[in-house]
């Protein structure tokens, strides 16, 4: 019994070049980078300033039907990234679907439609929070939760909760597109978005839907979160005033931590058999994907596996479930934050799998231009490569001057023979994920 | 990929769970089955004024009990706490941690775990001290100068939902696919499900799943109070969650980890272990419909039910031969809530259909409190149990019947019946679904 195939129809990424994959893919291709000074708090009391917001243009009103625009206001940023990719994801999959043509029946029934959207850890809005928190307060000033139980948490609305559950990105895209299929939240930090793509061509592949809204979305752009993200080591020093678009260097030697983008992405991903049966424009085929756990000595994974060795079990899973050899794959698009303990672990697993042709294998580095997009990350990778597969070009690499032993160095675009490109990705925590995305022939 | 990899079947080789009626599973089950409540008054933060200042805690607990080396766990939280518990129960019941031969590349992990504790107190000082309170927002430089004094390290890291995952892989060398998965309410029955169709793809040959969390926290209370989601009884707490019952009025919080060691079953067979129970079928859905409310036909939840049957070749309006009911049990969602418990019981008619009403159904959470993302593991457990024993464990605090709530809820009191084959039920705030059916073993 042969698998189904399941292939990719729709990109949805959202990042700080806007929404959709042209402007992520014209910026990438120009060498542009979007990173700056943060405008959703002041972020000087951090070690970075700066990060990749989304355009200040960006409104989650513009991307929800009419009659939607009401539960746009129990929104974390998170769940907007979500929403937005979706409509993206589905536009450009030529989906008709409750939330894009409510007067016609959806291109896909409702309940053949699943939902993978992975997520982060959502923090609260401290204006809002603090607001409420500030009227419980004793003599002293301290938090009162005497008063609090009482009377101080009627400030906040009744739906508070619901914006920050992880689960409410699924929620709000499978009520605005009526999907009724399986639905799941993955919540693997930078995992997320790579194994919830995995997941739904899992789900596809058992025949319990033929079409998923995948992927994931994440924002740190909050003190709370931002702080984690911090003590996490991540950052790199990048004062206001200093030149964002020149601070993240994957690979490089003087490589000195990353900056934070917020983003993410949903793609459209389909059974073979029923995108041709309804003409669709396939962009690429998931051939493939693979996960796996590393030893973390310190066990939380803040000091990242050195070795590298399950982050390359999870490339070799992928592989083989594609059915392909390391030498088939013509280029990686790593996790590439710049964080020099995380490069190096990605190094040591790139190393591990694909020998001493490593050095002929061309990463293509993300992060310099929007920055370390977390849970978002994976989607927003497939995206790009599904894009470079069809324009048989690999976009411009930006900031490092020298990688070692790595095809990594800033460089322009170029065209190039592209059959199969891996995506891999470690996580805080230590689950790996890996994908490969082959040219749709 | 060959046929027989696609259709392997998956057995359940061990158990384990940490609730508020204990930390073992003979016990707990024991409890349950004597009809006895873990509610008391909530001490893990001042509820005294919130609406709801009870909940089901799990006591006099500590990991140094269960696991090989604590120190390696010190940053814990409690809910990766609680899953180092119930995972060690289940880990040494499958007899895997005396097997020499265990490829730890072919075991993975799928939790339905929830995200640790925020550290509230430095949390809403830094908040407080960062307030700028004519402008009404916070000013960024001072709270980030609050907080980097204030927050540790470790204890943010381990607020990450992926953070039992990292504890489990590490007290048991785990190297295959590891995920984590929160869809609410539902996140441990969907975690079981995926895990189990990971070993059915041929992915991995064994997988510890299941899940662990507490909200008994000042934010979770509040969240859950504000939704109004919660019981807001007077008087005694043990009486506070009365599922199906027409005076209900709210779920209770509980706490704790459900965890479960599944294998395919050429695996367990061939190192000698003991399959409990094999899964039969997993369904999966989404109501699509709103924010707050579950859809008022069930729709979803029928919808995963019916996919949950399908999956195991069971018709769920036929008979057997033996004039029993398609199936024998249901371990309910059943949270107490008047939405809930009556789209439930609406949702059950619609699959079962005349069988509906010979299908005992019951709420375990009456006893343990709502264990939120862990609560489908535990509830899965309770019906593995049911086929061993042949018992079924009650709906407690059932007086008052519901007119539209007509089916058997086993009142109050645990029943011999013949036990063969389960479903258990979790629907998730925000609208997902997941059934999984569990059956008895037999080769």
């Amino acid at each position: 019994m042969s698998r189904r195939r399941v292939v990719i129809t729709g990109l949805g990424p959202v990042t700080a070049h806007g929404v959709g994959i042209d402007p992520l893919w014209s910026a990438l291709c120009e060498g542009r980078s979007a990173l700056a000074p943060i405008r959703a708090f002041d972020a000087s009391g951090f070690t970075a300033a700066c990060g990749g917001e989304l355009p200040a243009d960006f409104d989650v009103k513009d991307l929800v039907p009419k009659s939607y625009r009401k539960a746009t206001k129990v929104m974390a940023r998170d769940i907007e990234i979500a929403v937005g990719g979706a409509l993206a994801a589905v536009r450009d999959a030529g989906l008709a679907t409750r939330g894009t043509d409510p007067d016609n029946p959806p291109t896909i029934r409702a309940d053949r439609v699943g939902c993978h959207i992975g997520a982060g850890l959502i923090a609260a809005e401290l204006d809002e929070l603090t607001s409420a928190l500030t009227t419980s307060r004793d003599a002293a000033g301290k938090f009162d939760p005497g008063h609090w139980g009482q009377q101080g948490m009627q400030e906040l609305t009744p739906l508070w909760l619901l914006k920050y559950l992880p689960n409410m990105l699924a929620c709000h895209v499978t009520i605005i597109h009526d999907c009724q299929g399986p639905s799941n939240t993955i919540t693997c930090n930078e995992a997320s978005s790579g194994l919830s793509l995995a997941e739904s061509q899992r789900v596809i592949e058992r025949g319990a839907a033929d079409a998923c809204l995948s992927g994931g979305a994440d924002s740190k752009m909050n003190p709370m979160a931002y702080l984690r993200q911090e003590l996490a080591g991540r950052l790199a020093n990048c004062a206001k005033d200093a030149d964002a678009t020149k601070a993240v260097r994957p690979f490089d030697a003087s490589a000195a931590g990353t900056l934070i983008g917020e983003g993410g992405g949903i793609l459209v991903v389909e059974a073979e058999e029923t995108a041709k049966a309804r003409g669709a424009r396939v962009h690429a085929v998931l051939s493939g994907t693979g996960a796996s756990q590393s030893w973390c000595e310190d066990t939380v994974g803040l000091v990242p596996d050195a070795t590298g060795e399950s982050l390359a079990d999870a490339i070799h899973a992928a592989l083989r479930d594609a059915g392909l050899a390391p030498s088939d794959i013509d280029a990686v698009i790593p996790f590439g934050s710049g964080v020099a303990a995380l490069d190096a672990l990605e190094k040591n697993a790139l190393a591990r799998v694909f020998g001493a042709d490593l050095a002929r294998k061309p990463l293509v580095t993300l992060a310099p231009s929007i920055g370390t997009t977390c849970a978002g990350f994976g989607a927003i990778a497939v995206a790009v490569a599904c894009r470079a597969l069809a324009e048989q070009k690999l976009p411009a690499r930006l900031n490092t001057a020298k990688a070692d032993g790595l095809d990594a160095a800033a460089a322009p675009c170029a065209p190039r023979a592209l059959r199969h490109i891996l995506i891999a990705t470690p996580s805080l925590g230590g689950q790996n994920s890996a994908a490969v995305v082959s040219r749709a022939i | 990929m060959s046929t027989t990899k696609n259709n392997r079947r998956v057995v359940v080789t061990g158990m384990g769970w940490v609730t508020p009626l204990g930390h073992d599973v003979d016990s707990v089950w024991k409890r349950l089955l004597n009809s006895e409540s873990g509610m008391g008054p909530t001490t893990r933060f001042d509820a005294r004024t919130f609406p709801t200042s009870f909940s089901a805690e799990v006591r006099n607990y500590s990991i140094s009990n269960f696991v090989k080396d604590a120190s390696v766990h010190a940053s814990a939280g409690l809910n990766s706490q609680f899953a180092l518990g119930a995972a060690c129960q289940a880990w040494r019941q499958s007899g895997l941690d005396g097997f020499a031969g265990l490829n730890r590349r072919r075991v993975g992990l799928y939790l339905g775990a929830g995200e640790g504790v925020i550290d509230f107190d430095n949390y809403a000082a830094s908040n407080i001290a960062g307030w700028n309170a004519e402008e009404r927002k916070i000013d960024g430089v001072r709270w980030a100068e609050h907080a980097h004094r204030a927050m540790d390290r470790m204890r943010e890291v381990e607020q990450e939902p992926n953070m039992p995952l990292a504890h489990l892989a590490r007290e048991f060398g785990i190297r295959g696919p590891a995920l984590n998965c929160l869809t609410a309410c539902a996140a441990s029955t969907q975690a079981i499900g995926e895990a189990f169709s990971l070993i059915q793809r041929g992915d991995t040959d064994v997988m510890l799943s299941g899940g662990t969390h507490t909200m008994i926290h000042l934010l979770g209370v509040t969240g859950f109070n504000r939704l109004t989601a919660l019981s807001t009884s007077k008087g005694d707490p043990t009486k506070a969650s009365r599922p199906f019952d027409a005076t209900r009025d709210g779920f209770v919080m509980g706490e704790g980890s459900g965890m479960i060691v599944m294998e395919a079953l050429d695996h367990a067979l061939a190192r000698g272990a003991t399959p409990l129970a094999e899964v039969a079928g997993y369904g999966s859905s989404a109501d699509a419909f709103r924010i707050t409310d579950i859809h008022p036909e069930g729709r979803g939840g029928a919808a995963s039910m019916a996919m949950a049957l399908a999956q195991a070749g069971i018709d769920p309006l036929a008979r057997r031969a033996d004039g029993r009911a398609s199936i024998d049990y249901i371990s309910a969602h059943g949270t107490g809530t008047k939405e809930n418990d009556s789209i439930e019981t609406r949702g059950v008619k619609r699959v079962f259909g005349a069988n509906a009403k010979d299908i005992p159904m019951s709420s375990i959470k009456s006893m343990m409190g709502h264990l939120i993302a862990a609560a489908g593991a535990v509830e899965f457990m309770t019906c593995v149990l049911a086929i061993r024993d042949g018992m079924l464990p009650p709906t407690i605090n059932y007086g008052t019947p519901d007119p539209d709530l007509d089916l058997d809820y086993v009142p109050n009191k645990a029943r011999a019946a013949k036990v063969d084959i389960c479903l258990s039920n979790s629907f998730g705030f925000g609208g997902q679904n997941d059934t999984l059916v569990v059956k008895r073993f037999s080769a």
